[in-house]
Formats: C-alpha cells, sequence, structure tokens
C-alpha cells in the first residue's frame, strides 16, 4: 500500500449536468512509467486536473503520495507539465526555471545547482538567457519539462509531453523518461502517440467516457497477445474448432481462407504448424505478429468511441 | 508566506518587462508638464490681474484640486488596467497552472498579486500627487493644508477599485470584468453626482441614491472626503471651489465601511479563487 504513489478510488468529476468523469480508479506504483490512454474527451485531462487539485472532484478518493489530494507537502514531491505549457513568455528560460524553482522553496544555492544541469537535460543550456517569448513550440514544452523536474520529484505527470516536438525533440523526451525511471521516479504520462507509450510505460490504462475499462502491463500483454495467421487451401469448421486448443479468438477472415487467432505461447506455433499439416490440410501461410498497443488500444476502446 | 512575496515581485518585474511600468512613467511625467505649463500661465494672468494674496492662493488650491481629480481619475483607471487581466487571462490561457500546482497555497497567489499591483498602483499615485505639490510649490510657494489626509482617502480609493479588478478577475472573464469595474465606478461617480445636486436642491430620494451608490461602490466618496481635507477650513462657501467641492462631507463611518469593504472583498477573492475549478 505504501509504495503507491497514486491511488485513486471512484474518482468522479460533474459538471453540471455534464460527467466528465464518471469512475477514476487506478493505482500507479513508484518508480513505474504509467501511460493514460484513451479517445479524445475520454475525460484524461479532467482526472489530471483533479489529481493536481486544479479541479475538486465531485465524489470518491484518492491520495498522491500517501496524502490527500492537494497536500503541500506531497505537491513538493511532485513535478507537472502542463498540456497546454503556456508560462510568462516575458520571462529568460533561467528566470524562468528560477521563479518556479522558488515556488518550489528551494534556496538559492539549491536553484543554482539545479537550473544549469535542466537546461543542458533539455538541450536549452545555450537558451539560457532567451525570452520564452521568442522559443519555438517544441523548445517550450522542453523548458515547461525541465520545470517539472526541478525539484527532484517522487511522482511527474507530463500531459501529452510531445505533442509539439519533431521526431528528435521525442527522442529526447524519450530518453528523459527512462532516465527518471532508472532514478526511481514514478511518471504519469497522458500521451496520443502510442507507439511512445509502448517504449517507455511499464503500464497502462485504458480509459473511455470517464470510466477506467482497464489497466495492464506492457510485458504482460505483448507476451499474451499474440496474434497468428493461418492460411490453409480449404479452411473447414473442424480445423477452427482444431485451432482453438492453441489459441482464443479463433476467426475466419471473409475471402481468403485466412483464419486468425490469438496465441499467448509462441513455442505451441510448431505444434500447431504440425496439427494442420497432419489433419490434412495445405498450410500456405503461418505468420505470428504481435499486437501493438494500437491494435490494442482500438481493441479496447474503439469499438463504441464514436458515440 | 514566502510564495506571496515571490508572486508580488513577478507582478512588479511583469510590469517593467511589458514595458507598463516605463509608459506609466512617461505619460505620468507628461501630465505633469501640462500642468506645470498651464498652471505657470494661468497663475501669471492671475497676478496681473488680482492683488489680494488671499485670492492669489485660492486660485492655487482651485487648480492643485483640479490636478488632484486628475490624478484620481488616472490612478483608479490605472489601477483597473494594470489588474484586470492578471487573473482572468492567466486562467484563460492556462499559465496559472504550473504556479498553483506548486506546493502554496491558492490564496497566497492572489494576495502575492493584489500586494504587487497595489505597490505599483500606490507608487504611480504618489508620483503624481508629488509632481503635483512639487510644481505648484516652486511656482507659488503654496502648500495644503491636511494633503497627506486627502491622499490616503484616494490611496485607498485606488486599493478599493483595485480589490474589485482582482476579484472579479477570479471568476468573471476578463472583459467581463473589465465592464463590471469601470460600470462600478460609473455608478459611484453617477451617484456621488446625485448626491451632490440631490443636497443643492434638497431632494432626499437623489441624496439617497447617492447613500446607496457609494454602499455599493464607496469609491467615489472617498474622493469627497479628499476634497474636504483639501478645501481650507475657512472657506465659507464650499461652491467657490466648483465643481470639486464637497458639498456634502462623507462620515468617518463611511471610510470605515469603505476599509471593511476592502478586506471582506479581498477576503472573498482569496477564497473564490482557491475553490475554483481551474
Amino acid at each position: 500500500m505504501s509504495d503507491l504513489v497514486i491511488d485513486t478510488h471512484s474518482l468522479r468529476k460533474e459538471f453540471g449536468p455534464k460527467v466528465a468523469v464518471a469512475d477514476l480508479t487506478l493505482d500507479v506504483r513508484a518508480g513505474e512509467v504509467f501511460g493514460f490512454l484513451g479517445p479524445n474527451g475520454a475525460g484524461k485531462t479532467t482526472s489530471i486536473k483533479m489529481l493536481l487539485s486544479l479541479t475538486k472532484p465531485t465524489a470518491g478518493r484518492a491520495t498522491l503520495l500517501g496524502r490527500p489530494l492537494g497536500d503541500l507537502a506531497a505537491r513538493a514531491k511532485i513535478g507537472y507539465l502542463p498540456e497546454h505549457f503556456r508560462f510568462h513568455e516575458w520571462l529568460r528560460a533561467d528566470e524562468f526555471l528560477n521563479l518556479h524553482g522558488e515556488l518550489y522553496g528551494m534556496d538559492r544555492a539549491a536553484r543554482g545547482a539545479a537550473v544549469p544541469r535542466l537546461l543542458k537535460l533539455v538541450g536549452l543550456e545555450d537558451r539560457a538567457a532567451t525570452k520564452l517569448g521568442a522559443f519555438s513550440k517544441g523548445m517550450l514544452q522542453r523548458i515547461g519539462l525541465a520545470q517539472a523536474l526541478l525539484n527532484d520529484p517522487a511522482l511527474v505527470f507530463l500531459d501529452e509531453p510531445t505533442s509539439g516536438l519533431d521526431p528528435i525533440g521525442r527522442r529526447v523526451v524519450r530518453d528523459i523518461i527512462t532516465d527518471l525511471r532508472q532514478r526511481g521516479m514514478a511518471v504519469f504520462l497522458n500521451s496520443h502517440f502510442l507507439s511512445e507509450v509502448e517504449k517507455t510505460c511499464d503500464r497502462v490504462a485504458f480509459i473511455r467516457g470517464g470510466r477506467v475499462l482497464q489497466t495492464s502491463s506492457l510485458k504482460e500483454f505483448e507476451e499474451e497477445a499474440m496474434q497468428v495467421v493461418v492460411r490453409v487451401g480449404q479452411p473447414t469448421p473442424e480445423l477452427l474448432t482444431g485451432l482453438a486448443q492453441f489459441g482464443r479468438n479463433v476467426a475466419l477472415e471473409p475471402g481468403d481462407g485466412r483464419v486468425r487467432l490469438t496465441m499467448s505461447d509462441e513455442a505451441q506455433l510448431p505444434a500447431l504448424a504440425h496439427w494442420v499439416v497432419q489433419n490434412g490440410h495445405n498450410l500456405y501461410e503461418l505468420t505470428p505478429t504481435h499486437l501493438s498497443l494500437e491494435d490494442r488500444f482500438l481493441q479496447v476502446v474503439g469499438e463504441e468511441s464514436d458515440e | 508566506m514566502a510564495a506571496i512575496l515571490i508572486i508580488a515581485r513577478l507582478t512588479i518585474r511583469e510590469a517593467q518587462r511589458r514595458r507598463l511600468l516605463w509608459v506609466a512613467l512617461f505619460m505620468g511625467l507628461a501630465f505633469l508638464l501640462v500642468f506645470g505649463i498651464a498652471f505657470h500661465y494661468i497663475r501669471l494672468d492671475i497676478e496681473r490681474q488680482v492683488t489680494a494674496g488671499d485670492d492669489i492662493t485660492f486660485v492655487s488650491l482651485l487648480l492643485l484640486t483640479a490636478g488632484l481629480y486628475a490624478v484620481n481619475l488616472l490612478t483608479n483607471v490605472v489601477a483597473v488596467l494594470v489588474s484586470v487581466t492578471t487573473l482572468s487571462g492567466e486562467i484563460e490561457s492556462h499559465t496559472i497552472d504550473a504556479i498553483v500546482t506548486k506546493p502554496i497555497p491558492r490564496w497566497q497567489v492572489v494576495m502575492g498579486k493584489w500586494l504587487g499591483f497595489a505597490g505599483l498602483v500606490l507608487a504611480y499615485l504618489a508620483l503624481l500627487v508629488g509632481g503635483l505639490m512639487l510644481i505648484v510649490y516652486l511656482r507659488s510657494g503654496f502648500l495644503m493644508d491636511n494633503i497627506g489626509r486627502g491622499v490616503a482617502m484616494m490611496a485607498l480609493a485606488a486599493l478599493l477599485v483595485l480589490t474589485v479588478s482582482i476579484a472579479g478577475g477570479t471568476r468573471l472573464s476578463t472583459i467581463a470584468n473589465g465592464v463590471m469595474t469601470f460600470m462600478l465606478f460609473g455608478l459611484a461617480f453617477m451617484g456621488g453626482l446625485v448626491e451632490q445636486v440631490g443636497a443643492l436642491i434638497r431632494n432626499t430620494a437623489a441624496v439617497n441614491v447617492g447613500i446607496v451608490s457609494s454602499l455599493i461602490m464607496p469609491a467615489d466618496s472617498l474622493w469627497k472626503k479628499a476634497t474636504v481635507y483639501f478645501q481650507p477650513s475657512d472657506v465659507s462657501n464650499p461652491f467657490e471651489l466648483g465643481p470639486f467641492a464637497a458639498i456634502t462631507e462623507p462620515s468617518s463611518l463611511m471610510v470605515a465601511y469603505a476599509v471593511v469593504y476592502l478586506l471582506v472583498l479581498l477576503a472573498l477573492a482569496l477564497r473564490s479563487f482557491s475553490r475554483r475549478d481551474l
């Protein structure tokens, strides 16, 4: 229990008659990178706002770092990169970081050490004296990320941290996230870039209609979720029944006679091939593919998302 | 509590970086220059025509009061303009999000902004009043009695308007807040005028309208209280001061009411911002 950095139970937010978040129940463990995924309007931003006490929940309870929402001692150990990353554009980059360091209660010496280190981390060490007004979207996002790491947080919220970045910038942010995890920080990542989440996250939660539909570990479903395509000359009902012993969700593709199934264990593939041939089928194709997070996302979230 | 000072300093630095400070300073000096030139020539004319010392002094008093009237108006307008966008603008642009998620209570953000703007507005008032007094003194040797008390009333009025604008900004959009604050200011002005006329023609209803409007927004009453301090006690007929005369003197209770009004409104602003969804 004590190693949960986020622990929420049935958090709910209503705006008048509109329910933005119906039931947010999730937990994030210390030191893990947690992906928060869902279609537009699923309630992701409202959820993050509730966790950060920008918005008050209508019902439910939650703790961050073991303390109730809004607790100042907990906030001192939390970093936040807002989705909109709009900052005081008339400040210079170093002044901006100094200001936020002061707000974290860091003394002059601590700020003096942290500010150059973070500018370097996000690749803006040459821009310390540049006003934020002259920054590009990507640079603002990187300086915002530096701001979120000033206090050496135990938990960092990153709301769409790579949306304004080019591929190189995205790579930088991904490396930073990996580095944060190695240093034992927990990261709560809200991102639309599923490939990114796939590369960085330990676990993901899928949210739709203000509800957490599923929380799973990426490693887990990488293992469990292997799609196999089997193509034989003449698929028969007996073939479909027989294939069911090797995996789940056996389905015949209309048209070209391909059969798809989901398998958990790659080691079973030779046995499957053997069985197909032994039962008199001509095997033309046997292709295992790992389900991408995007496929998974569409599977879990996509079905009714056109509502 | 440190956060209050951090935000106050940030507020002043923003005014400086956005050239607000320099424009206000430059225009303030331009204002003083125009006043100085006008004062010099009017004085020159009066000296030629009038010989009685008392009457010459009276002209200085009248012109200085007119100058202070303009300063009062300018300070109030500046107080609204500088502060009207600060909270609502940062809420709309989400600049505030990265600030209020820091380990500081939200009310300290509002308090810091209020303090920063209060410092700016009071410095501006001091500059303009000081400039007017200096010009009048250098040209004519006239020093107004009780000016300190009168200026204190002007300062209270400016802080009152500032507080209305900050409080409005915790809930209203920038434009709605601007309209509300200026309308309140206008209502007080109109109410004050109606009350003066009412007192003049002994119309109780008009006087009551004025009193109610000064309860809704006491800024104009504070200016009237200030003019009472500015007028020498031996002026037998207040109408001699023309449009700047205080025919009805607001009571000390009205001043106390204005102070309580300001404190309650500020407390409401802190509370309102602490409770709202961002």
